[in-house]
């Protein structure tokens, strides 16, 4: 059976429909338009469709997509202020932060979640709030670093 | 497939008990949504718990805390009381998934998906916690360990749900820790896992202890004579020693991808003497 | 014109710099177009019927059912891919594995598909296709099925390469030798002689983005196909071949790729998506699920290595011998080659003998993996040289700088080595502060060292220069992490002109001449040096459009900066690239620069990597504490990149030395096809991983390039494995080295002790 979604995704009213077994993730990617919600596996273990429902870091790809009425959906499309990116998307560039590139999305929104509850982390607390985003390409170093530089440019932004 | 997402526990368990066809009920998603993909179920309806009231709080009452089923682990991890009287069932649930899963992962899913490795139920079980069960005839008390019956199968009836779960209030000079193993540091599922709750007495002698065990029999499970070799003692070497030997006994695993019998018996035993390390600390146990 | 492809000393301005690259803001932004998020208009979707059984006859399959479903516009089996392989047994291999034909050979073995209007359609479909197996015995372990006694695959399988040729049928499709020398005498002459066998275990490139493909055939023979591939030309080619169709007629355009790491050099989805196109007459989108990507898509060997190596008390290796046995799946490979070749490369051996053969099993058809074949066998000989140097109370590193190849030695394979960097990476790693940091309890320090070949081949590129003095690079290979920026530096680089005005884009099929694989780290050096030819090529048009600005001779015009420059008359000012680009029109038309050629020479690799891990020894849970690698690069272009190879290789080999590994069950089906038990490395598994970058040219390149893509898988299994060894006391001879395995060890060495 379909079901007639509307919710807010990056700050938009957005109406969709879907199967009522379809996945936050297919209906993003295939009725809503958003690709750069990935699937890498379907299932919550490599964070590629990683977004936000209402401000909470979920899997969309655990998540029905009637579940997502009346709630806010934030993606990765939704994070560069106009033309401005965000601190975090120009890190990753600065550092090489993907190679491949497919993990990236899910990255970006993990981390921007792990920043705006901790403005400082360790290194440590950087990969265990990255732990359910699966990188194959690069070993993770130059991720972390472009986490670390992004967390203490944007508290130098905060001073401000 | 129809999808429900009633606002009442009431509407509920109505839905539950009158839909036709295969029912499920839907908390966080995280073991559902998996079987679902992978084609080993196909619900006719699935009941979205989450915008019940009810189940979406935390109550600290005189009869300890009631986590509603709807409760996502992360939001557990945030409340501080409940942090501080119950360090090892929070770390349990913390230790479910990664911080994608937390922000949907349920206590009472992760019991009711009745997985021998689910990691909050050995803590829930030596916690002594509670499940309230909601159904069409009223509701009912249910001991945690009592709750999965085999892996993947539950003791709920037609048309029940789990409402919340209630962990004990906090007993002074208590403790309790959980561990598990796990080859990676995250996003995996434990291949053996001990829960101690301990609570001492003058000079620090335990009074009172619950042990149990995961992921070395087809459900997790409350291990008597692992607790019975540490009351009595102050946690010296032979009592852990004994604690040990006792795990090993109940230890009834199976030889799978995750784990050999061998390695999960001796795993358990390590786990079982580190968690009761652990939560004899915690009590004020030096 | 310099068309000279050997090394010359240069200083650089561009190569070297580290710039954002080219695709980075689409990446980041979500707009980067990958496998599966194109879509072409009225497209249909696919799904496969896969196989639950590892070895079974298919008896019968009835389609009927699932045809007359509403909504599905065409199912596919065999039938609909006959064979036009025409004595091409390395295609036939391919069609077969794509769809079976008489066999399934292993579970996940595709035997139909469907395509219809939407996904459930699709697997309503699937449901009403009913197929009859006879079901037969079956082997997935490399050592089972090279037993005479194991269930054969092939009926007509007769080991190649073994003289005399066998009577009988066998798993062992194929037996290749390698070395020189008298290893009996050499063995004579050690004081010590270690020979022990080492099983590795599968595992999978891991590449986050499952294959996906959408395709389309109209009924006049011409087609398009988008695709994840490392390769789209070779892609062209052999489902041309497979569906009959002309190469010229089907287009393959690349998509942004998701990792590939060889897993993406094979065709599994893309005939079947043709043949199901060309059969509904609408465009397919066939997608695998990551369970099929573990169940179907290529993995890496198993193996089973026995190795005996021997060395005299000065240190001096004297013999090395290995039989390395390496499955390929149903189909006869050339992996245990690639490992017989590769086992002792690193070194300056007088005697040497190795054997690979290929052994066939009831798993999916092994694929390249990252310097294929290379890190098992270098698993073996790495922890017996460390084993041997402990025997002769050695230094590990000293023993192997005395044993080490260098330029003039004949390698294990055969060819010459010219300048190499196997000393330098192990004179680095002695005098690294790593070696001599501390150590805490239950911690040890391990090194080991690697080498790929790296591969050259056919390149083709094109260069247009912009009215504007903007260029664009075309390149056929595509970019697996970065190579477009290197391309475009090397470009700005013999241009004289800023990065930012250059700009690398992958051309599809129809834009190019053919272009091999990025595979075999072949991208950035064979595209590089293809890029350079079309530089210069580019250079002479625009020194000749100059010459005719300024009505001059074309000898009395030279180029520096980007800029054309009089060399006989000081008078005229230097003319810019975009000056003599916006007169292009007048003076003859667009400039461009093209070049094709089989880039020869590319430079073998080497590496030496210094591991710290911690080992609990209650648990057998092995932490990686401190990782360093050391790899010359020849050159690196971009040096950011190239530590992001390093790193990247290096943490898949963690991986697969720990925990990786393809489970399964007495039933032949795989056990653990998803990433929450197929456990690649998660981030908070890891520090750090620090890089030192070598460069010794490649005289083969005009920059002294070398590919840098592989070799950094090759070392981490030994490293590993030597300092597990350092830390708990035991030899690990298996791989994954799980902690169950580990544990399983400690616990054998102290009943033997006790
Ligand atoms: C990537 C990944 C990693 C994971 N890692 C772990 C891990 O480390 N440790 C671990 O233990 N588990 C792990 N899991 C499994 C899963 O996350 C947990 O079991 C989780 O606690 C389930 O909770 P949920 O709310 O998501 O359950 P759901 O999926 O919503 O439900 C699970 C089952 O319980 C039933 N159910 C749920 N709530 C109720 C209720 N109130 N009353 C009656 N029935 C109910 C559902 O019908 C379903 O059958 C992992 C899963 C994934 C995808
Ligand atoms: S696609 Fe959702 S976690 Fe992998
Ligand atoms: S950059 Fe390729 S998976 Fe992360």
């Amino acid at each position: 059976m379909s079901v007639l979604v509307n919710s807010t995704i990056n700050g938009d009213n957005v109406s969709f429909s879907c199967d009522a077994d379809e996945t936050l993730m297919d209906a993003l990617r295939n009725r809503v338009g958003l690709k750069g919600v990935k699937e890498g596996c379907g299932t919550g273990d490599c964070g590629a469709c990683s977004i936000r429902l209402d401000g909470a870091l979920v899997c969309s790809c655990l998540v029905l997509g009637a579940e997502a009425e009346g709630r806010t959906v934030e993606t990765v499309e939704g994070m560069s202020n106009g033309a401005e990116l965000h601190v975090l998307q120009t890190k990753f560039l600065e550092h090489a932060a993907l190679q491949c590139g497919i993990c990236t999305p899910g990255f970006l929104i993990a981390a921007q979640t792990l920043l705006e509850k901790n403005p400082s982390p360790t290194e440590t607390e950087i990969r265990y709030a990255l732990a359910g985003n699966l990188c194959r390409c690069t070993g993770y170093d130059k991720i972390v670093r472009a986490v670390q530089d992004a967390a203490v440019v944007m508290k130098k932004g905060r001073k401000k | 497939m129809l999808y429900e997402s009633p606002q009442t526990t009431e509407d509920a368990v109505e839905l539950l008990s009158k839909s036709k066809g295969k029912v499920h009920v839907l908390a966080g998603g995280s073991d559902l949504l998996v079987r679902m993909k992978g084609g080993y179920i196909e619900p006719d309806v699935v009941i979205d718990i989450k915008r019940i009231k009810s189940m979406n709080t935390i109550k600290k009452t005189a009869d300890g805390f009631l986590i509603g089923a709807a409760v996502s682990c992360a939001r557990m991890a945030d409340h501080q009381a409940l942090c501080k009287a119950w360090p090892g069932v929070v770390e349990a649930a913390s230790l479910i998934g990664s911080d994608q899963i937390q922000g949907r992962c349920t206590m009472a899913g992760n019991m009711c998906n009745a997985s021998p490795a689910a990691d909050s139920v050995p803590a829930m079980i030596a916690a002594e916690a509670w499940a309230l069960v909601q159904g069409p005839r009223g509701e009912r008390w249910v001991l945690v360990e009592k709750i999965a019956k085999a892996p993947g199968v539950t003791t709920l009836r037609k048309g029940e749900v789990v409402e919340a779960i209630l962990l004990p209030p906090k007993y002074k000079k208590s403790g309790d820790a959980y561990l598990r193993f796990t080859p990676r540091t995250e996003m995996d599922i434990a291949v053996v896992s001990a829960a101690v709750n301990l609570t001492l007495g003058a000079k620090g002698v335990i009074t009172d202890a619950r042990v149990a065990l995961g992921a070395v029999g087809p459900k997790a499970m409350l291990v008597k004579p692992a607790a019975k070799a540490i009351v009595g003692t102050t946690l010296d070497d032979a009592a852990l020693a004994k604690l040990a030997a006792a795990a090993a006994a109940a230890c009834d695993p199976i030889d799978d991808k995750r784990g050999t019998i061998q390695f999960r018996t001796k795993v358990a035993q390590v786990l079982a003497k580190r968690a009761a390390k652990i939560a004899y600390q915690r009590a004020g146990g030096k | 014109m310099n068309k000279e492809t050997k090394f010359t000393e240069r200083t650089f301005k561009s190569v070297g710099t580290r710039p954002v690259r080219p695709d980075g803001v689409d990446k980041v932004t979500g707009r980067a177009r990958y496998g599966a998020d194109y879509d072409m208009p009225g497209q249909l979707i696919g799904l496969m019927l896969r196989s639950p059984h590892a070895h079974a006859t298919i008896k019968k399959i009835d389609t009927s059912a699932a045809e007359q479903l509403p909504g599905v516009k065409a199912v596919v089996t065999s039938k609909d891919l006959p064979d036009l392989t025409d004595g091409d047994t390395d295609l036939k291999c391919i069609l077969e594995n794509s769809m079976a034909r008489k066999k399934a050979f292993y579970d996940g073995h595709a035997v139909a598909a469907v395509a219809a209007v939407d996904m459930p359609t699709a697997k309503a479909a699937l449901k009403l296709i009913n197929v009859e197996y006879k079901i037969h015995k079956h082997v997935t372990d490399v050592d089972k099925a090279a037993d005479p006694k194991a269930p054969v695959l092939h009926k007509d399988c007769f080991t190649k390469g073994v003289e005399p040729a066998p009577v009988k049928p066998s798993n062992i499709a194929a037996s290749s030798e390698f070395g020189h020398g008298d290893v009996g005498k050499g063995f004579d002459d050690a004081d010590f002689v270690v020979e022990r066998n080492f099983r590795t275990e599968q595992t999978h490139q891991g590449y986050i983005e499952p294959h996906a493909c959408v395709a389309s055939v109209s009924p006049d023979g011409s087609g398009e196909l988008w695709v994840c591939t490392q390769g789209h030309f070779v892609f062209r080619q052999q489902c041309a071949q497979l569906l009959g169709m002309d190469m010229a007629k089907l287009r393959v355009t690349s998509s942004e790729i998701g990792g590939g790491f060889g897993g993406k050099t094979h065709l599994w989805l893309e005939p079947v998506a043709l043949a199901l196109s060309r059969k509904a007459n609408l465009p397919v989108k066939l997608t695998m699920t990551r369970e099929d990507v573990f169940r179907a898509s290529g993995p890496t060997s198993a193996t089973s290595i026995d190795i005996k190596i021997g060395i005299k008390n000065d240190g001096t290796i004297t013999a090395g011998e290995a039989t390395l046995r390496y499955t390929s799946g149903p189909w006869k490979g050339s992996w245990a080659m690639l490992g017989a070749m590769t086992a002792f490369a690193c070194y300056d051996l007088e005697n040497v003998k190795t054997t690979g053969l290929e052994i066939l099993v009831n798993r999916p058809k092994t694929t390249a993996y990252r310097a294929p074949s290379a890190p098992m066998a270098a698993f073996a000989v790495e922890s017996v040289i460390d084993e041997l140097a402990g025997k002769i109370g050695r230094d590990p590193v000293a023993v192997r700088i005395q044993n080490a190849a260098k330029e003039g030695t004949q390698s294990s394979y055969g060819p010459v080595y010219g300048p190499i960097g196997i000393g330098p990476t192990l004179e680095a790693a002695a005098k690294h502060p790593h070696m001599s940091a501390p150590l805490g309890e239950n911690q040890g320090r391990g090194m080991a060292c690697g080498f790929w070949f790296n591969f050259g081949g056919q390149s083709c590129t094109h260069i247009n220069i912009d009215i504007d003095g903007t260029v664009t690079l075309t390149v056929g290979t595509i970019d697996v992490g970065g190579a477009r920026a290197s391309l475009s530096l090397v470009v700005a680089e013999e241009l004289g002109i800023n990065y930012e005005q250059v700009k690398t884009v992958i051309g599809d099929t129809g834009n190019l001449g053919y272009n091999e694989m990025t595979d075999g780290s072949r991208g950035t050096f064979a595209s590089s040096m293809s890029a350079i030819m079309s530089a210069r090529k580019a250079i002479e048009e625009l020194k000749q459009r100059a010459a005719m600005m300024w009505d001059v001779s074309v000898d009395e015009v030279s180029w520096e900066d980007g800029h054309a420059r009089a060399t006989g008359n000081s008078n005229l000012p230097p003319l810019s690239i975009a000056e003599i680009a916006a007169g292009a029109g007048k003076t003859g038309g667009p400039i461009a620069g093209h070049t094709e050629l089989n880039a020869d020479g590319a430079g073998v690799s080497f590496a030496t990597h210094i591991c710290d891990v911690e080992v609990d020894p209650e648990t057998g849970l092995t932490r990686v504490i401190r990782y360093t690698v050391i790899q010359d690069a020849g050159k690196a272009v971009h040096p950011t990149y190239v530590e992001g190879q390093f790193q990247g290789g290096a943490t898949q080999g963690i991986g697969w030395a720990l925990n990786e590994e393809y489970i399964y069950g007495d039933d032949g089906r795989l056990q653990n096809p998803g990433f929450l038990d197929y456990r690649i490395p998660v981030c908070s598994d890891l520090p750090m991983i620090d890089t030192q970058i070598l460069e010794i040219p490649n005289p083969n390149h005009p920059y002294g390039i070398r590919g840098v893509g592989e070799t950094s898988i090759v070392p981490p299994l030994a490293a590993i494995a030597n300092a597990v060894s350092n830390a708990s006391g035991v030899r690990m001879t298996h791989v994954p080295m799980s902690p169950p395995r580990i544990l399983a060890a400690i616990e054998e060495a102290e009943t033997t002790t006790a």
